[in-house]
């Protein structure tokens, strides 16, 4: 019995939704059946929570008195630059923006204690935050100089946007030479010390939704604590790579672009974040819900860790020259596990992204479409699928000659 | 019972194989745990412990193993989480050399069992949200 977005939103109006998680459903489907639950669950609810490096906020902080025009000026918010090449107040700060005089990794390796991920985790958290800002002035706008305080609940505009986030799988990070690395990986201990991964597997919106056969541009969504929107793909969106028999990439593979108040956000779903020897991030809660308008969409959001594959990637030199450097396959079961065997060795196994809080944000997502608060979008266009041509390029680099 | 302290021991190289912590139960009726163990490249001894007992007993204690060429350090430094910070991603457990990070398989939350923590101070900066901290 297939349904539609507009019955599961009549649904939803009337308290009479059935929503479940995406590692809920998998027990349910267990003991149900496919048929029938698909029949009663209107909804599935995804979610995720880590490190994504291209984030960032914008803000419109207001007109001073006289005028300045930022754009083309320099603008600091607690001393991290953020982008100022805009009209007169709007600036963007993004996640791994660092003060100036950062030491970044002259003292290797680099602690990263405070960036631009950190400056938008303390805005929403309302906190203030010293704007300092140079101009070159013009006759409408002749203020060259700006130093203030602002506050998220003064200023007109601030808004996350966030051009790739929840990626669709991710390489499996693990070190072959013989030193540690400091990568945005975390940190790799030599001679297969260590693995790390970093999606959230059977609860990561991406891998319960393959085909992109509901998420699409206008889904509605949890983002940092409040509702946002998907606004296209995210950057480096790569949806033709082998894939499993259950359609799930073993690679990472899509990704989607976000935006969303950052006013009803909150810090605990943007954490401000540190990679030892690589830099600044911001860690960023995304929750999507899957409409189940069919037993095949129902299909895969029961997807489960031990079906889900992904690369290990050797972080020890073939990463760097952009080789390919799988030294093996895993599951997200035996990532979760503790331990996997790669090339014969027993290594021991880190998350990066949390599962107790993709649980947590899915569960947020649920109860908010079961009290009515949230309902559902129908995408305007779905997301670039395997069909769609896209093949993602190396960089064309051409020596410059004068 | 009430006095307890965490110290390192270095042992030196003619020292490694002598059952000198033993004598501390033996003649100073003290109570210890070993937190770590283990011998360096150069065959130094390095053994952290906590000692439990009365005060004048781990006193003598101490005194029997300074006299007896064991260099002694107190752990004084104690590494605390953050609960508020913590996102419980789990990035510490292969970071931390004595196994502090205790992954529960059921919740997926990530337990900080302090007892097994020597302060080595590893955890601090490889925890991206910055949750550990490091108090003296
Ligand atoms: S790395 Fe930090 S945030 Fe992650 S589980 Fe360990 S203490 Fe918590
Ligand atoms: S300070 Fe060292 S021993 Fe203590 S928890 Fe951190 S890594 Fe483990």
């Amino acid at each position: 019995m297939a349904k539609t977005i507009e019955e599961i939103n009549e649904k939803i109006k009337a308290g009479k939704a059935v929503v479940v998680t995406a590692d809920e459903v998998i027990d349910l489907v267990k003991q149900k059946g496919a048929k029938k639950v698909a029949q009663e669950v209107d909804v599935v609810t995804t979610g995720t929570f880590g490190p994504m490096c291209s984030s960032g906020a914008y803000l419109n902080i207001g007109h001073s008195k006289p005028r300045i025009k930022l754009g083309g000026g320099r603008v600091y918010l607690n001393d991290v630059p953020a982008y100022a090449a805009f009209a007169a107040i709007d600036i963007y700060l993004g996640a791994n923006a660092l003060p100036d005089d950062d030491p970044r990794n002259r003292v290797y390796p680099g602690e990263f204690n405070y960036g631009g991920g950190h400056v938008i985790e303390e805005l929403v958290g309302g906190k203030d935050i010293r704007l300092i800002a140079t101009a070159y002035g013009t006759d409408c706008y002749p203020r060259k100089k700006l130093e203030t305080w602002i506050n998220i609940k003064d200023i007109n505009e601030a808004v996350l946007f966030n051009f790739r986030n929840a990626y669709q799988n991710y390489n499996v990070a693990a070190n072959t030479s013989n030193k540690t690395l400091y990568t945005y990986m975390g940190v790799l201990k030599p001679n297969l010390g260590n693995i790390n991964y970093s999606t959230t597997g059977q609860l990561s919106p991406l891998l319960n939704d393959p085909y992109y056969k509901t998420i699409g541009i206008g889904t509605k969504i949890f983002l940092g604590g409040g509702t946002g929107f998907i606004t296209w793909q995210g950057t480096q969106h790569n949806p033709d790579v082998p894939r499993s028999e259950n359609g799930v990439p073993k690679r990472g593979a899509g990704a989607i672009a976000v935006i969303g108040d950052l006013k009803q956000m909150s810090p605990r779903w943007l954490v401000g974040t540190s990679m030892l020897g690589y830099g600044c991030t911001i860690t960023v809660g995304i929750g999507v819900p899957i409409p189940i308008l069919s037993e095949e969409i129902l299909a895969y959001t029961t997807v489960t860790d031990d079906e889900i594959f992904a690369a290990v990637i050797d972080y020890g030199g073939a990463y760097q020259n952009l080789q390919p450097g799988i030294i093996g396959e895993v599951n997200y079961g035996q990532l979760r596990s503790g331990r996997v065997v790669v090339q014969g060795k027993e290594v021991p196994t880190a998350s990066l992204s949390s599962y107790p809080r993709a649980v947590e944000i899915a569960t947020i997502l649920k109860e908010w479409i079961l009290s009515g608060k949230f309902w559902l979008t129908q995408p305007v266009v779905p997301l670039p699928g395997i069909d769609s041509g896209i093949i993602l390029k190396p960089l064309n680099e051409r020596p410059i000659e004068e | 019972m009430a006095f307890s302290r965490r110290i390192v021991l270095h042992f030196p190289r003619r020292l490694v194989n002598r059952p000198i912590v033993y004598r501390l139960i033996r003649d100073f009726n003290l109570e210890f745990n070993i937190l770590k163990a283990s011998v360096t490249p150069d065959e130094e001894g390095l053994m952290v412990l906590e000692l439990k007992g009365k005060q004048e007993d781990y006193e003598k204690g101490i005194e029997y193993l300074t006299k007896a060429g064991v260099r002694i350090q107190p752990l004084s430094r104690n590494v605390i989480r953050n609960e508020e910070r913590c996102t419980h991603c789990g990035a510490c457990i292969t970071i931390c050399p004595t196994g502090a990070f205790k992954l529960d398989f059921v919740t997926r939350e990530v337990k900080f069992c302090d007892e097994k923590c020597l302060a080595c101070g590893l955890c601090i900066k490889a925890c991206p949200p910055r949750a550990m901290e490091l108090h003296f």
